[in-house]
């Protein structure tokens, strides 16, 4: 379990130099390396499926955002509050660490899981649905609202970029703002 | 125990950033940062010593299977990730054309 | 040369997406076909094929893209993968209760089994990847705005 540690480090460590870094490209391509070492952390933890999707998604991902990005580099302004910003941020973080370390020692050993659901799932999954592969069972059969909600929230997501980048109506305030940045 | 705890302090990155960070894009990478945590706590919690992938196989009887539940779950969670950064982005896109900055402080002053 | 091959990249990169994006899309449509038997599924598949567009897309201009995947058959595909999954889950009715696994299971470990569960993964795997590449187009379109502004 050696290489689990290694490699969530490197993922706190990519996601410190991500947070800290000026530029927002290597801020970006940061958040890339995070999401790859998290597709190894699932390879390793057993979970084929979640890998595969988290690839694909991470590059898909890692597109939009450097479309979102290039060409723009802000400068970085820490004027005002700062102070009392860290002060409340470091705060509420000491909180939740409080919080979670106490909750901590109620959880199941690590490895040692409950399965008090998933023992059904994998005594009579094959037989009830005819799917090996578990998970697919899982999704589509067994809790298949979980993926018909899904499916609402994407379409929703569609919606709302294609309502917010559209151009239709807009005309006039563009102009407008135009003949002010000039 | 201490792995999980290295999640915390991932999760943690996340909030910080969230939390501290002015520019739109930086606070977008703390939530990216965050959900990432979210979904490995799921997938560490079904982990089994000694386990194997969720999949039958017709040559031999796999006894010892990881927990399939929160593999079903991340795996949605990571597709609607995926859209909410996007309709994130679009707005950040949107926001920059109007005002000309990320920084979230400036727009405040900059009425439309 | 004709005027598409001044847009996009150079020609070493439309070259090499020339010979491999064919082999990214079908690599998806096997992905989301062997779903239920092996690890995969309808949301990964439907990612990859939506990457293969992509692929097209940044590789040579807007353009070409559009001609394989306007944006309008890609919303008509969005709402034909919604509407089939709600109509498999429907059908579920005329046994008892919705999502009813209504299909003869057939033999375990084969490509033709498990009932509903491919025809999910395909529906899922048209919604997912039309969705996602109107969601790219979507914010490529806006980019291009911006900067003809300029």
């Amino acid at each position: 379990m050696i290489e689990l540690y290694i490699l969530l480090i490197f993922m706190i460590i990519g996601a410190i130099i991500a947070i800290e870094v000026k530029d927002l490209l290597s801020s970006v391509i940061a958040v890339g390396a995070v999401g790859l070492g998290l597709s190894i952390v699932f390879l390793i933890l057993k979970a084929p499926d979640v890998a595969i999707t988290q690839l694909v998604v991470e590059i898909l991902c890692l597109i939009i955002l450097i479309r979102a990005t290039l060409k723009k580099d802000i400068p970085f302004s820490t004027s005002g509050r700062w102070f009392l910003n860290t002060l409340i941020t470091l705060g509420f973080i000491i909180i939740f660490l409080t919080v979670a370390i106490k909750s901590l020692s109620d959880l199941p050993e690590f490895g040692y899981p409950m399965m008090r659901v998933a023992k059904t799932y994998l005594r009579e999954g094959l037989a009830k649905t005819g799917a090996s592969n578990i998970v697919a069972s899982v999704i589509l059969d067994f809790r298949a609202y979980d993926t018909l909600g899904e499916a609402t929230i994407l379409f929703t997501a569609v919606i709302g970029v294609l309502t917010i980048v559209r151009r239709i109506g807009r005309k006039k305030e563009n102009q407008q703002i135009e003949e002010e940045d000039e | 125990m201490i792995i999980y705890l290295l999640c915390l302090v991932l999760f943690c990155c996340g909030i910080y950033c969230i939390l501290r960070k002015r520019n739109i894009i930086k606070i977008i990478v703390g939530i990216i940062i965050s959900e990432y945590a979210v979904n490995l706590f799921f997938i560490l919690t079904a982990y089994r010593v000694g386990g194997r992938a969720p999949i039958f196989s017709s040559e031999a009887e796999i006894l010892n299977m990881v927990d399939p539940l929160p593999h079903a779950l991340v795996l949605t969670s990571i597709v609607i990730g995926l859209a909410t950064t996007a309709l994130l982005v679009a707005i950040a896109m949107r926001i920059y054309e109007k005002y000309g900055t990320f920084d979230i402080t400036k727009i405040r002053e900059l009425k439309g | 040369m004709s005027k598409e091959h001044e847009k996009g990249m150079s020609l070493i990169v439309k070259t090499i997406t020339r010979l491999t994006v064919g082999l990214i899309l079908l690599y998806g449509i096997y992905i989301v076909f062997h779903g239920h038997v092996s690890p995969g599924g309808g949301f990964a598949g439907g990612v990859i094929i939506a990457l293969s567009f992509i692929h097209l897309m940044l590789a040579y201009g807007r353009e070409v893209a559009f001609r394989k995947l306007s944006k309008a058959t890609a919303s008509v595909f969005e709402n034909l993968g919604a509407i089939l999954f709600l109509i498999i889950a429907l059908l579920g009715f005329a046994g008892g209760y919705f999502f009813l696994n209504f299909i003869s299971k057939g033999e375990p470990f084969r490509l033709f089994s498990a009932g509903i569960i491919p025809l999910c993964n395909i529906a899922i795997s048209l919604k997912v990847g039309a969705g996602l590449f109107a969601i790219f187009v979507a914010l490529v379109l806006l980019r291009l705005d911006g900067e003809s502004k300029k």
